[in-house]
């Protein structure tokens, strides 16, 4: 393997990837059983729960090919919302508990996954800050918006 | 679901999980013993699908979503494989830790299983 082709995805990096492949597919298959057997009962909370894991997987994605500019800003965009998302869904959650009688991923900030939704963004913004793309300096605004309107 | 059968998988689970995050962070590369702690973990997953469709024609339905827990169960059974390609793949002392996040997360979901089987809440 020459230094130049992977050089983004090594050591704990790929464990951070893992944590978040196994998030994706925890939600995508939550949200999959929702929405598949009873959507009309809460479409809020499951249309927030296909979001969620839309998010973990595009975050996964991004993390994965995160030496490019232009995934490297999807995976910021992917990471903040996954944050606003567990921060905001979290507090809501405990507020006005009768929005969500109906469980998501980011209910009660991810107790139900042990609390791994509210520490992971941080993870990864960690990882994001200490591993910038070799060439980020040139990184464009637009990629940013088009990921931000994708999310 | 059989309980006794959920609780071997969950300590098998967990104690893979933690040896290989253990061997991981010790430096250890992949080695016979953590691929086969995850080898013998599938094979419990494996003989669950095989419970959980013996199961229902053997007078013991489940009171929960069967979808529910058939997705839980297949994404269970998928991991150990997907981690174990994984650290052949790319030999080095954090696939190993991989290895362990995966089993881990397997215990949570064979518990979860469980819980969906026996009682349902929503």
């Amino acid at each position: 393997m020459s230094p130049s082709s992977r050089p983004r995805m090594t050591g704990i990096g790929r464990v951070l990837v893992i944590v978040y492949a196994i998030m994706a597919l925890a939600a995508t298959g939550r949200s999959f059983v929702q929405i598949v057997q009873r959507f009309d009962e809460a479409p809020l909370a499951y249309a927030l729960s296909a979001a969620s894991a839309l998010v973990y997987v595009l975050a996964t994605l991004a993390l994965v090919f995160a030496g490019s500019k232009g995934w490297y800003l999807t995976a910021w965009v992917a990471i903040c919302f996954e944050l606003a998302g567990v921060l905001v869904i979290g507090t809501l959650s405990l507020l006005l508990p009768a929005l969500f009688e109906h469980p998501t991923v980011w209910s009660w900030f991810g107790m139900g996954y042990l609390f791994v939704p509210l520490v992971l963004p941080f993870f990864g913004i960690w990882w994001l800050v200490t591993h910038p793309p070799a060439a980020a300096t040139a990184a464009s605004p637009t990629d940013a918006d088009t990921a931000a309107v994708a999310s | 679901m059989i309980l006794w059968f959920t609780i071997a998988q969950v300590i098998v689970a967990v104690a893979a999980g933690l040896l290989c995050v253990v061997l991981g962070l010790a430096g250890r590369r992949p080695s016979d013993l953590s691929v086969g702690a995850l080898a013998l973990l599938e094979l419990l997953l494996i003989a669950q699908i095989v419970i959980a469709i013996i199961a229902p024609f053997a007078g013991n339905p489940p009171t929960g979503s069967l979808l529910e827990f058939w997705v839980y169960l297949v994404s269970a059974a998928l991991l150990p494989p997907a981690a174990v390609a994984w650290a052949l793949v790319e030999r080095s002392r954090w696939s190993t830790v991989i290895m362990g996040i995966a089993a881990l997360a397997v215990a949570v979901m064979a518990w979860r299983m469980q819980a969906i089987w026996t009682i349902q809440v929503a």
